[in-house]
Protein backbone atom coordinates (compact mmCIF):
# COMPACT_ATOMS: atom_id res chain seq x y z
CA UNK A 1 0.00 0.00 0.00
CA UNK A 2 1.50 3.35 -0.97
CA UNK A 3 0.15 6.74 -0.02
CA UNK A 4 -2.14 8.71 -2.28
CA UNK A 5 0.40 11.51 -2.57
CA UNK A 6 3.20 9.19 -3.63
CA UNK A 7 1.03 7.49 -6.25
CA UNK A 8 -0.04 10.91 -7.55
CA UNK A 9 3.64 11.74 -8.08
CA UNK A 10 4.13 8.52 -10.01
CA UNK A 11 1.06 9.24 -12.16
CA UNK A 12 2.59 12.61 -12.94
CA UNK A 13 5.83 10.91 -13.97
CA UNK A 14 4.01 8.57 -16.29
CA UNK A 15 2.16 11.56 -17.75
CA UNK A 16 5.50 13.23 -18.48
CA UNK A 17 6.82 10.03 -20.05
CA UNK A 18 3.81 10.01 -22.39
CA UNK A 19 4.65 13.57 -23.45
CA UNK A 20 8.21 12.41 -24.19
CA UNK A 21 6.80 9.48 -26.17
CA UNK A 22 5.08 11.89 -28.55
CA UNK A 23 8.05 14.23 -28.55
CA UNK A 24 10.25 11.36 -29.78
CA UNK A 25 8.21 11.16 -32.97
CA UNK A 26 9.66 14.46 -34.18
CA UNK A 27 12.25 12.44 -36.09
CA UNK A 28 12.64 8.76 -37.02
CA UNK A 29 15.94 8.55 -35.09
CA UNK A 30 14.42 9.42 -31.72
CA UNK A 31 11.10 7.71 -32.34
CA UNK A 32 11.99 4.27 -30.99
CA UNK A 33 13.26 5.80 -27.78
CA UNK A 34 9.97 7.67 -27.58
CA UNK A 35 8.01 4.47 -27.86
CA UNK A 36 10.10 3.03 -25.04
CA UNK A 37 9.18 6.03 -22.84
CA UNK A 38 5.54 5.33 -23.61
CA UNK A 39 5.85 1.71 -22.53
CA UNK A 40 7.69 2.77 -19.37
CA UNK A 41 4.99 5.30 -18.53
CA UNK A 42 2.30 2.66 -18.94
CA UNK A 43 4.23 0.20 -16.76
CA UNK A 44 4.59 2.78 -13.99
CA UNK A 45 0.91 3.71 -14.10
CA UNK A 46 -0.24 0.09 -13.88
CA UNK A 47 2.22 -0.87 -11.14
CA UNK A 48 1.39 2.16 -9.01
CA UNK A 49 -2.32 1.48 -9.31
CA UNK A 50 -1.87 -2.14 -8.20
CA UNK A 51 0.32 -1.09 -5.29
CA UNK A 52 -2.01 1.65 -4.14
CA UNK A 53 -4.95 -0.76 -4.01
CA UNK A 54 -2.70 -3.32 -2.34
CA UNK A 55 -5.20 -6.11 -2.87
CA UNK A 56 -3.35 -9.18 -4.09
CA UNK A 57 -6.07 -11.74 -3.34
CA UNK A 58 -8.03 -13.90 -5.78
CA UNK A 59 -9.22 -10.82 -7.61
CA UNK A 60 -5.65 -9.97 -8.54
CA UNK A 61 -5.21 -13.42 -10.06
CA UNK A 62 -8.28 -12.90 -12.25
CA UNK A 63 -7.01 -9.47 -13.19
CA UNK A 64 -3.73 -10.97 -14.31
CA UNK A 65 -5.49 -13.61 -16.37
CA UNK A 66 -7.73 -11.05 -18.08
CA UNK A 67 -4.78 -8.77 -18.68
CA UNK A 68 -2.81 -11.56 -20.31
CA UNK A 69 -5.77 -12.66 -22.44
CA UNK A 70 -6.17 -9.12 -23.77
CA UNK A 71 -2.43 -8.69 -24.08
CA UNK A 72 -1.92 -11.82 -26.15
CA UNK A 73 -4.77 -10.90 -28.47
CA UNK A 74 -3.22 -7.46 -28.92
CA UNK A 75 0.28 -8.83 -29.48
CA UNK A 76 -1.01 -11.39 -31.96
CA UNK A 77 -2.80 -8.71 -33.97
CA UNK A 78 0.22 -6.39 -33.84
CA UNK A 79 2.51 -9.00 -35.35
CA UNK A 80 0.06 -10.39 -37.91
CA UNK A 81 -1.47 -7.22 -39.33
CA UNK A 82 -0.27 -6.26 -42.83
CA UNK A 83 0.81 -2.62 -43.12
CA UNK A 84 -1.84 -1.94 -45.76
CA UNK A 85 -4.46 -2.65 -43.08
CA UNK A 86 -3.17 -0.02 -40.63
CA UNK A 87 -6.16 2.33 -41.07
CA UNK A 88 -8.70 -0.29 -40.06
CA UNK A 89 -6.47 -1.52 -37.24
CA UNK A 90 -6.25 1.97 -35.77
CA UNK A 91 -10.01 2.43 -36.17
CA UNK A 92 -10.54 -0.89 -34.41
CA UNK A 93 -8.24 0.08 -31.57
CA UNK A 94 -10.06 3.38 -31.12
CA UNK A 95 -13.31 1.51 -30.67
CA UNK A 96 -11.73 -0.49 -27.84
CA UNK A 97 -10.56 2.63 -26.00
CA UNK A 98 -14.05 4.08 -26.35
CA UNK A 99 -15.71 0.95 -25.01
CA UNK A 100 -13.22 0.66 -22.14
CA UNK A 101 -14.06 4.26 -21.16
CA UNK A 102 -17.76 3.37 -21.18
CA UNK A 103 -17.17 0.31 -18.99
CA UNK A 104 -15.09 2.22 -16.47
CA UNK A 105 -17.75 4.93 -16.29
CA UNK A 106 -20.45 2.31 -15.75
CA UNK A 107 -18.60 0.66 -12.90
CA UNK A 108 -17.89 4.05 -11.35
CA UNK A 109 -21.61 4.77 -11.49
CA UNK A 110 -22.59 1.38 -10.05
CA UNK A 111 -19.96 1.39 -7.33
CA UNK A 112 -19.08 5.03 -6.54
CA UNK A 113 -17.69 4.28 -3.06
CA UNK A 114 -14.51 2.63 -4.34
CA UNK A 115 -13.72 5.67 -6.45
CA UNK A 116 -14.50 8.09 -3.57
CA UNK A 117 -17.32 9.68 -5.51
CA UNK A 118 -19.98 9.45 -2.83
CA UNK A 119 -22.51 6.64 -2.49
CA UNK A 120 -25.16 5.15 -4.75
CA UNK A 121 -27.96 7.64 -5.15
CA UNK A 122 -25.77 10.43 -3.76
CA UNK A 123 -22.92 10.73 -6.21
CA UNK A 124 -21.22 14.10 -6.31
CA UNK A 125 -22.68 16.31 -9.03
CA UNK A 126 -19.29 17.15 -10.56
CA UNK A 127 -18.38 13.46 -10.75
CA UNK A 128 -21.72 12.63 -12.36
CA UNK A 129 -21.16 15.21 -15.08
CA UNK A 130 -17.59 14.01 -15.66
CA UNK A 131 -18.50 10.34 -15.89
CA UNK A 132 -21.52 11.04 -18.10
CA UNK A 133 -19.36 13.00 -20.50
CA UNK A 134 -16.67 10.30 -20.43
CA UNK A 135 -19.24 7.57 -21.06
CA UNK A 136 -20.99 9.56 -23.77
CA UNK A 137 -17.85 10.45 -25.74
CA UNK A 138 -16.56 6.92 -25.21
CA UNK A 139 -19.77 5.44 -26.62
CA UNK A 140 -19.67 7.76 -29.65
CA UNK A 141 -16.04 6.76 -30.24
CA UNK A 142 -16.98 3.09 -29.94
CA UNK A 143 -19.76 2.90 -32.51
CA UNK A 144 -18.20 5.57 -34.73
CA UNK A 145 -14.96 3.62 -34.94
CA UNK A 146 -16.82 0.39 -35.65
CA UNK A 147 -18.52 2.03 -38.63
CA UNK A 148 -15.17 3.48 -39.79
CA UNK A 149 -13.62 0.02 -39.40
CA UNK A 150 -16.38 -1.63 -41.45
CA UNK A 151 -16.05 0.99 -44.20
CA UNK A 152 -12.26 0.70 -44.34
CA UNK A 153 -12.42 -3.10 -44.38
CA UNK A 154 -14.89 -2.90 -47.25
CA UNK A 155 -17.50 -4.88 -45.27
CA UNK A 156 -19.68 -1.81 -45.50
CA UNK A 157 -19.84 0.30 -48.66
CA UNK A 158 -17.57 3.35 -48.55
CA UNK A 159 -20.18 5.54 -50.18
CA UNK A 160 -21.94 8.04 -47.94
CA UNK A 161 -25.32 7.04 -46.52
CA UNK A 162 -27.53 10.10 -46.22
CA UNK A 163 -31.19 10.65 -45.47
CA UNK A 164 -33.45 13.63 -45.01
CA UNK A 165 -33.24 15.36 -41.65
CA UNK A 166 -30.01 13.60 -40.72
CA UNK A 167 -28.35 16.63 -39.21
CA UNK A 168 -31.50 17.65 -37.38
CA UNK A 169 -31.73 14.22 -35.78
CA UNK A 170 -28.08 14.35 -34.70
CA UNK A 171 -28.62 17.79 -33.23
CA UNK A 172 -31.70 16.69 -31.31
CA UNK A 173 -29.94 13.59 -30.01
CA UNK A 174 -26.99 15.70 -28.88
CA UNK A 175 -29.29 18.14 -27.09
CA UNK A 176 -31.22 15.31 -25.46
CA UNK A 177 -27.98 14.07 -23.90
CA UNK A 178 -27.40 17.46 -22.31
CA UNK A 179 -30.95 17.45 -20.93
CA UNK A 180 -30.61 13.89 -19.61
CA UNK A 181 -27.32 14.72 -17.87
CA UNK A 182 -29.11 17.62 -16.19
CA UNK A 183 -31.87 15.35 -14.90
CA UNK A 184 -29.37 12.66 -13.96
CA UNK A 185 -27.73 15.12 -11.60
CA UNK A 186 -31.10 15.84 -10.00
CA UNK A 187 -32.56 12.32 -9.88
CA UNK A 188 -29.43 10.09 -9.76
CA UNK A 189 -31.43 7.51 -11.70
CA UNK A 190 -29.61 4.51 -13.13
CA UNK A 191 -32.02 4.34 -16.05
CA UNK A 192 -31.06 7.84 -17.20
CA UNK A 193 -27.40 6.86 -17.14
CA UNK A 194 -28.11 3.91 -19.44
CA UNK A 195 -30.11 6.25 -21.70
CA UNK A 196 -27.09 8.52 -22.12
CA UNK A 197 -24.99 5.56 -23.21
CA UNK A 198 -27.64 4.21 -25.59
CA UNK A 199 -28.21 7.58 -27.28
CA UNK A 200 -24.46 8.16 -27.58
CA UNK A 201 -24.02 4.78 -29.24
CA UNK A 202 -26.65 5.81 -31.77
CA UNK A 203 -24.99 9.19 -32.38
CA UNK A 204 -21.69 7.44 -33.12
CA UNK A 205 -23.33 5.45 -35.90
CA UNK A 206 -25.28 8.38 -37.37
CA UNK A 207 -22.22 10.61 -37.29
CA UNK A 208 -20.00 8.37 -39.40
CA UNK A 209 -22.36 6.73 -41.94
CA UNK A 210 -22.71 9.87 -44.10
CA UNK A 211 -18.93 10.20 -44.50
CA UNK A 212 -17.38 8.77 -47.64
CA UNK A 213 -14.33 6.57 -48.14
CA UNK A 214 -11.77 9.19 -49.12
CA UNK A 215 -12.70 11.35 -46.13
CA UNK A 216 -11.58 8.54 -43.85
CA UNK A 217 -8.28 10.25 -42.93
CA UNK A 218 -10.31 12.99 -41.27
CA UNK A 219 -12.65 10.52 -39.59
CA UNK A 220 -9.87 8.41 -38.12
CA UNK A 221 -8.08 11.49 -36.79
CA UNK A 222 -11.32 12.79 -35.35
CA UNK A 223 -12.10 9.52 -33.58
CA UNK A 224 -8.53 9.52 -32.29
CA UNK A 225 -9.27 12.89 -30.77
CA UNK A 226 -12.58 11.70 -29.28
CA UNK A 227 -10.95 8.71 -27.61
CA UNK A 228 -8.60 11.19 -25.92
CA UNK A 229 -11.42 13.41 -24.64
CA UNK A 230 -13.24 10.34 -23.33
CA UNK A 231 -10.11 9.29 -21.42
CA UNK A 232 -9.75 12.80 -20.02
CA UNK A 233 -13.38 12.75 -18.83
CA UNK A 234 -12.76 9.51 -16.97
CA UNK A 235 -9.48 10.99 -15.68
CA UNK A 236 -11.42 13.80 -14.00
CA UNK A 237 -13.81 11.29 -12.45
CA UNK A 238 -10.96 9.18 -11.08
CA UNK A 239 -8.94 12.27 -10.14
CA UNK A 240 -6.01 10.72 -11.97
CA UNK A 241 -3.33 13.00 -13.41
CA UNK A 242 -1.85 10.43 -15.80
CA UNK A 243 -5.24 9.94 -17.41
CA UNK A 244 -5.99 13.68 -17.59
CA UNK A 245 -2.62 14.46 -19.21
CA UNK A 246 -2.91 11.59 -21.65
CA UNK A 247 -6.46 12.46 -22.56
CA UNK A 248 -5.46 16.05 -23.31
CA UNK A 249 -2.45 14.94 -25.38
CA UNK A 250 -4.40 12.44 -27.44
CA UNK A 251 -7.32 14.81 -27.82
CA UNK A 252 -5.20 17.63 -29.20
CA UNK A 253 -3.14 15.25 -31.31
CA UNK A 254 -6.23 13.91 -33.07
CA UNK A 255 -7.59 17.42 -33.50
CA UNK A 256 -4.38 18.63 -35.14
CA UNK A 257 -4.29 15.64 -37.48
CA UNK A 258 -7.92 16.28 -38.49
CA UNK A 259 -7.00 19.89 -39.20
CA UNK A 260 -4.00 18.87 -41.35
CA UNK A 261 -6.14 16.39 -43.28
CA UNK A 262 -8.91 18.93 -43.89
CA UNK A 263 -6.38 21.46 -45.10
CA UNK A 264 -4.94 18.83 -47.45
CA UNK A 265 -8.38 18.60 -49.07
CA UNK A 266 -9.20 22.30 -48.78
CA UNK A 267 -12.42 21.38 -47.00
CA UNK A 268 -13.74 22.69 -43.74
CA UNK A 269 -14.01 20.26 -40.88
CA UNK A 270 -17.77 20.74 -40.82
CA UNK A 271 -18.29 19.99 -44.48
CA UNK A 272 -16.53 16.66 -43.97
CA UNK A 273 -18.53 15.84 -40.86
CA UNK A 274 -21.79 16.85 -42.49
CA UNK A 275 -21.25 14.24 -45.15
CA UNK A 276 -20.02 13.16 -48.56
CA UNK A 277 -19.03 15.09 -51.62
CA UNK A 278 -22.71 15.44 -52.38
CA UNK A 279 -24.82 14.86 -55.46
CA UNK A 280 -24.01 18.02 -57.41
CA UNK A 281 -20.67 16.61 -58.52
CA UNK A 282 -22.36 13.67 -60.20
CA UNK A 283 -23.62 15.95 -62.96
CA UNK A 284 -20.19 17.33 -63.80
CA UNK A 285 -18.99 13.78 -64.11
CA UNK A 286 -21.74 12.99 -66.61
CA UNK A 287 -21.02 16.14 -68.61
CA UNK A 288 -17.47 15.06 -69.20
CA UNK A 289 -18.44 11.58 -70.19
CA UNK A 290 -17.93 12.28 -73.91
CA UNK A 291 -14.82 10.44 -74.93
CA UNK A 292 -11.73 12.54 -75.30
CA UNK A 293 -8.60 11.04 -76.75
CA UNK A 294 -5.96 9.78 -74.38
CA UNK A 295 -2.59 8.34 -75.16
CA UNK A 296 -2.17 4.92 -73.70
CA UNK A 297 0.93 2.82 -73.67
CA UNK A 298 2.37 -0.39 -72.36
CA UNK A 299 5.16 -1.33 -70.00
CA UNK A 300 7.67 -1.20 -72.81
CA UNK A 301 6.94 2.46 -73.57
CA UNK A 302 7.08 3.35 -69.89
CA UNK A 303 10.41 1.59 -69.44
CA UNK A 304 11.80 3.41 -72.46
CA UNK A 305 10.75 6.81 -71.13
CA UNK A 306 12.20 6.15 -67.70
CA UNK A 307 15.45 4.71 -68.99
CA UNK A 308 16.09 7.96 -70.84
CA UNK A 309 15.21 10.17 -67.91
CA UNK A 310 17.65 11.59 -65.44
CA UNK A 311 15.17 12.22 -62.65
CA UNK A 312 11.90 10.50 -61.80
CA UNK A 313 9.34 11.50 -59.19
CA UNK A 314 6.95 8.84 -57.90
CA UNK A 315 3.48 9.85 -56.76
CA UNK A 316 1.85 7.03 -54.79
CA UNK A 317 -1.78 6.96 -53.69
CA UNK A 318 -4.39 4.74 -52.17
CA UNK A 319 -4.47 2.56 -55.30
CA UNK A 320 -0.92 1.47 -54.54
CA UNK A 321 -2.03 0.22 -51.15
CA UNK A 322 -4.99 -1.62 -52.64
CA UNK A 323 -2.80 -3.33 -55.23
CA UNK A 324 -0.08 -4.02 -52.61
CA UNK A 325 2.35 -2.61 -55.17
CA UNK A 326 4.84 -0.97 -52.77
CA UNK A 327 7.40 -3.80 -52.95
CA UNK A 328 7.20 -4.07 -56.73
CA UNK A 329 7.60 -0.29 -56.88
CA UNK A 330 10.73 -0.40 -54.75
CA UNK A 331 12.24 -3.03 -57.05
CA UNK A 332 11.52 -0.85 -60.05
CA UNK A 333 13.17 2.10 -58.31
CA UNK A 334 16.20 0.00 -57.43
CA UNK A 335 16.65 -0.83 -61.10
CA UNK A 336 16.30 2.83 -62.02
CA UNK A 337 18.89 3.81 -59.45
CA UNK A 338 21.31 1.29 -60.86
CA UNK A 339 21.02 3.23 -64.11
CA UNK A 340 21.97 6.44 -62.28
CA UNK A 341 18.50 7.90 -62.39
CA UNK A 342 17.56 10.14 -59.48
CA UNK A 343 14.33 8.99 -57.86
CA UNK A 344 12.23 10.69 -55.19
CA UNK A 345 8.74 10.16 -53.83
CA UNK A 346 6.10 12.86 -53.48
CA UNK A 347 3.44 12.31 -50.84
CA UNK A 348 0.24 14.34 -50.74
CA UNK A 349 -1.07 14.93 -47.19
CA UNK A 350 -4.28 13.00 -47.85
CA UNK A 351 -2.82 10.18 -49.95
CA UNK A 352 -4.14 6.92 -48.56
CA UNK A 353 -6.75 6.35 -45.91
CA UNK A 354 -5.01 7.77 -42.84
CA UNK A 355 -2.36 10.37 -42.04
CA UNK A 356 1.09 9.11 -43.01
CA UNK A 357 -0.32 5.95 -44.60
CA UNK A 358 1.91 6.11 -47.72
CA UNK A 359 5.03 6.77 -45.65
CA UNK A 360 4.52 3.60 -43.65
CA UNK A 361 3.92 1.50 -46.75
CA UNK A 362 7.08 2.84 -48.40
CA UNK A 363 8.99 2.29 -45.17
CA UNK A 364 7.76 -1.28 -45.16
CA UNK A 365 9.14 -1.73 -48.66
CA UNK A 366 12.52 -0.47 -47.39
CA UNK A 367 12.39 2.88 -49.12
CA UNK A 368 14.81 5.20 -47.26
CA UNK A 369 12.78 7.92 -45.57
CA UNK A 370 15.08 10.66 -46.83
CA UNK A 371 13.90 9.95 -50.38
CA UNK A 372 10.29 10.60 -49.41
CA UNK A 373 9.05 14.20 -49.51
CA UNK A 374 5.92 16.08 -48.49
CA UNK A 375 3.95 18.21 -50.92
CA UNK A 376 5.55 21.54 -49.91
CA UNK A 377 9.06 20.15 -50.07
CA UNK A 378 8.90 18.67 -53.54
CA UNK A 379 6.27 20.57 -55.50
CA UNK A 380 8.80 22.88 -57.15
CA UNK A 381 10.88 19.94 -58.35
CA UNK A 382 8.27 18.66 -60.78
CA UNK A 383 9.19 21.35 -63.31
CA UNK A 384 12.76 20.04 -63.42
CA UNK A 385 11.93 16.34 -63.41
CA UNK A 386 11.76 14.24 -66.55
CA UNK A 387 9.15 11.69 -65.58
CA UNK A 388 6.37 11.64 -62.99
CA UNK A 389 5.15 8.15 -62.21
CA UNK A 390 1.65 8.35 -60.72
CA UNK A 391 0.65 5.09 -59.13
CA UNK A 392 -2.74 4.80 -57.50
CA UNK A 393 -3.22 8.53 -56.98
CA UNK A 394 -5.76 10.60 -58.86
CA UNK A 395 -7.56 13.64 -57.44
CA UNK A 396 -4.41 14.89 -55.71
CA UNK A 397 -2.76 15.41 -59.11
CA UNK A 398 -5.69 17.08 -60.86
CA UNK A 399 -4.64 20.49 -62.23
CA UNK A 400 -8.30 21.54 -62.28
CA UNK A 401 -7.91 22.33 -58.58
CA UNK A 402 -5.75 25.28 -59.62
CA UNK A 403 -7.58 26.44 -62.73
CA UNK A 404 -11.33 25.85 -62.51
CA UNK A 405 -13.19 27.72 -59.76
CA UNK A 406 -16.32 25.69 -60.62
CA UNK A 407 -14.65 22.44 -59.70
CA UNK A 408 -15.54 20.87 -56.35
CA UNK A 409 -11.87 20.41 -55.59
CA UNK A 410 -10.90 23.97 -56.53
CA UNK A 411 -8.36 25.35 -54.05
CA UNK A 412 -7.19 21.98 -52.84
CA UNK A 413 -3.39 21.82 -52.79
CA UNK A 414 -2.29 19.44 -55.55
CA UNK A 415 0.99 18.04 -56.76
CA UNK A 416 2.18 19.89 -59.89
CA UNK A 417 2.60 16.65 -61.79
CA UNK A 418 1.67 18.22 -65.14
CA UNK A 419 4.83 20.33 -65.09
CA UNK A 420 6.96 17.25 -65.64
CA UNK A 421 8.29 16.60 -69.13
CA UNK A 422 6.27 13.42 -69.25
CA UNK A 423 3.72 11.82 -66.96
CA UNK A 424 3.12 8.10 -66.60
CA UNK A 425 -0.23 7.36 -65.07
CA UNK A 426 -0.88 3.83 -63.84
CA UNK A 427 -4.59 3.26 -63.52
CA UNK A 428 -7.04 0.50 -64.19
CA UNK A 429 -9.45 2.61 -66.22
CA UNK A 430 -10.36 6.21 -66.98
CA UNK A 431 -12.93 6.25 -64.19
CA UNK A 432 -12.92 9.43 -62.12
CA UNK A 433 -11.50 9.51 -58.62
CA UNK A 434 -13.35 9.88 -55.36
CA UNK A 435 -14.34 13.48 -56.01
CA UNK A 436 -16.25 12.22 -59.04
CA UNK A 437 -14.53 14.52 -61.51
CA UNK A 438 -12.42 13.90 -64.53
CA UNK A 439 -8.69 14.37 -64.19
CA UNK A 440 -7.45 16.87 -66.80
CA UNK A 441 -4.09 15.23 -66.56
CA UNK A 442 -5.35 12.19 -68.50
CA UNK A 443 -5.77 14.24 -71.66
CA UNK A 444 -2.54 16.22 -71.58
CA UNK A 445 -0.16 15.98 -74.48
CA UNK A 446 2.65 14.66 -72.32
CA UNK A 447 0.65 12.07 -70.40
CA UNK A 448 0.88 8.38 -71.12
CA UNK A 449 -1.80 6.22 -69.54
CA UNK A 450 -0.81 2.74 -68.44
CA UNK A 451 -4.01 0.77 -68.05
CA UNK A 452 -3.37 -2.15 -65.75
CA UNK A 453 -3.21 -3.32 -62.17
CA UNK A 454 -0.57 -1.19 -60.37
CA UNK A 455 1.47 -4.14 -59.17
CA UNK A 456 1.39 -6.04 -62.45
CA UNK A 457 2.33 -2.95 -64.46
CA UNK A 458 5.21 -2.05 -62.15
CA UNK A 459 6.62 -5.57 -62.38
CA UNK A 460 6.32 -5.49 -66.17
CA UNK A 461 8.19 -2.19 -66.35
CA UNK A 462 11.00 -3.56 -64.19
CA UNK A 463 11.35 -6.49 -66.56
CA UNK A 464 11.62 -4.13 -69.50
CA UNK A 465 14.15 -1.78 -67.98
CA UNK B 1 -11.45 30.12 1.08
CA UNK B 2 -9.62 27.06 -0.22
CA UNK B 3 -9.33 26.30 -3.91
CA UNK B 4 -11.27 23.26 -5.05
CA UNK B 5 -8.87 20.45 -6.17
CA UNK B 6 -10.94 20.27 -9.35
CA UNK B 7 -9.42 23.60 -10.38
CA UNK B 8 -5.94 22.10 -10.12
CA UNK B 9 -6.94 19.17 -12.29
CA UNK B 10 -8.51 21.54 -14.78
CA UNK B 11 -5.25 23.51 -14.87
CA UNK B 12 -3.30 20.34 -15.59
CA UNK B 13 -5.79 19.47 -18.32
CA UNK B 14 -5.63 22.85 -20.04
CA UNK B 15 -1.84 23.06 -19.86
CA UNK B 16 -1.56 19.51 -21.23
CA UNK B 17 -3.68 20.48 -24.21
CA UNK B 18 -1.15 23.20 -24.97
CA UNK B 19 1.77 20.85 -24.46
CA UNK B 20 0.05 18.39 -26.78
CA UNK B 21 -0.56 21.09 -29.35
CA UNK B 22 3.11 22.08 -29.60
CA UNK B 23 4.50 18.57 -29.31
CA UNK B 24 2.22 17.18 -32.01
CA UNK B 25 2.97 20.00 -34.46
CA UNK B 26 6.63 19.06 -34.19
CA UNK B 27 5.92 15.46 -35.22
CA UNK B 28 7.21 14.85 -38.72
CA UNK B 29 4.38 14.09 -41.20
CA UNK B 30 6.02 10.83 -42.25
CA UNK B 31 5.45 9.52 -38.72
CA UNK B 32 1.76 10.43 -38.51
CA UNK B 33 0.63 6.82 -38.67
CA UNK B 34 2.89 5.74 -35.77
CA UNK B 35 1.67 8.87 -33.94
CA UNK B 36 -1.90 7.58 -34.19
CA UNK B 37 -1.03 4.10 -33.03
CA UNK B 38 1.05 5.34 -30.09
CA UNK B 39 -1.57 7.86 -28.95
CA UNK B 40 -3.96 4.97 -29.13
CA UNK B 41 -1.71 2.89 -26.91
CA UNK B 42 -1.18 5.59 -24.31
CA UNK B 43 -4.86 6.47 -24.08
CA UNK B 44 -5.28 2.91 -22.84
CA UNK B 45 -3.87 4.17 -19.54
CA UNK B 46 -7.59 4.17 -18.81
CA UNK B 47 -6.77 0.65 -17.60
CA UNK B 48 -5.92 2.39 -14.33
CA UNK B 49 -9.63 3.01 -13.81
CA UNK B 50 -10.44 -0.53 -14.90
CA UNK B 51 -8.04 -1.98 -12.32
CA UNK B 52 -9.60 0.06 -9.53
CA UNK B 53 -13.06 -0.98 -10.68
CA UNK B 54 -12.08 -4.64 -10.77
CA UNK B 55 -10.09 -4.91 -7.56
CA UNK B 56 -11.39 -2.37 -5.09
CA UNK B 57 -14.42 -3.12 -3.05
CA UNK B 58 -15.21 -6.10 -0.90
CA UNK B 59 -13.00 -9.12 -1.56
CA UNK B 60 -15.69 -11.74 -0.85
CA UNK B 61 -17.68 -10.78 -3.89
CA UNK B 62 -15.14 -10.44 -6.66
CA UNK B 63 -17.67 -10.76 -9.44
CA UNK B 64 -20.00 -7.97 -8.46
CA UNK B 65 -21.69 -6.11 -11.32
CA UNK B 66 -19.27 -3.19 -11.10
CA UNK B 67 -16.25 -5.49 -10.97
CA UNK B 68 -17.30 -7.37 -14.09
CA UNK B 69 -17.30 -4.13 -16.08
CA UNK B 70 -13.85 -3.49 -14.66
CA UNK B 71 -12.56 -6.86 -15.83
CA UNK B 72 -14.04 -6.36 -19.30
CA UNK B 73 -12.40 -2.97 -19.54
CA UNK B 74 -9.08 -4.56 -18.52
CA UNK B 75 -9.27 -7.01 -21.43
CA UNK B 76 -10.06 -4.21 -23.91
CA UNK B 77 -7.35 -1.89 -22.61
CA UNK B 78 -4.80 -4.71 -22.56
CA UNK B 79 -5.49 -5.49 -26.24
CA UNK B 80 -4.78 -1.84 -26.96
CA UNK B 81 -1.70 -1.51 -24.80
CA UNK B 82 0.06 -4.52 -26.24
CA UNK B 83 -1.32 -4.08 -29.75
CA UNK B 84 -0.68 -0.34 -29.85
CA UNK B 85 2.88 -0.32 -28.55
CA UNK B 86 3.96 -3.41 -30.48
CA UNK B 87 2.58 -2.29 -33.81
CA UNK B 88 4.21 1.11 -33.28
CA UNK B 89 7.47 -0.63 -32.50
CA UNK B 90 7.10 -2.70 -35.65
CA UNK B 91 6.49 0.35 -37.81
CA UNK B 92 9.31 2.39 -36.30
CA UNK B 93 11.73 -0.49 -36.78
CA UNK B 94 11.08 -0.24 -40.52
CA UNK B 95 12.04 3.42 -40.54
CA UNK B 96 15.22 2.47 -38.72
CA UNK B 97 16.42 -0.29 -41.02
CA UNK B 98 16.40 1.86 -44.10
CA UNK B 99 18.68 4.54 -42.80
CA UNK B 100 21.26 1.94 -41.88
CA UNK B 101 20.83 -0.03 -45.09
CA UNK B 102 21.42 3.09 -47.10
CA UNK B 103 24.64 4.17 -45.47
Amino acid sequence: MISANLSAIFYLISGVLFILALRGLSSPETSRQGNFFGILGMLIAITVTLLSIGNFSTGFLYLLIFFLIGGSIGAFIAFKIPMTAMPELVAGFHSLVGLAAVFVAISAFLNPEIFNLGSIGAIKIASLIEMSLGASIGAITFTGSIIAFLKLRGIMSGSPITFVGQHLINLLLGLSIVVIIFYLCKLQSELLFWCIIAISLLIGILLIIPIGGADMPVVISMLNSYSGWAAAGIGFTLENTALIITGALVGSSGAILSYIMCKGMNRSFFSVILGGFGASEQSSELKNKDQRPVKSGNADDAAFLMKNASSVIIVPGYGMAVAQAQHALREMVDTLKKNDIKVSYAIHPVAGRMPGHMNVLLAEANVPYDEVFELDEINNDFANADVAFVIGANDVTNPVAKTDPQSPIYGMPVLDVEKCKSVLFVKRSLSPGYAGIDNELFYKENTLMLFDDAKKMTEEITKNL
Amino acid sequence: MEIDPFIFRLSIFILSIFVGYYVVWSVTPSLHTPLMSVTNAISSVIIVGAIIAALAGSSENIFDKANIFGYMAIVLAAVNIFGGFLVTQRMLAMYKKKKKGKK
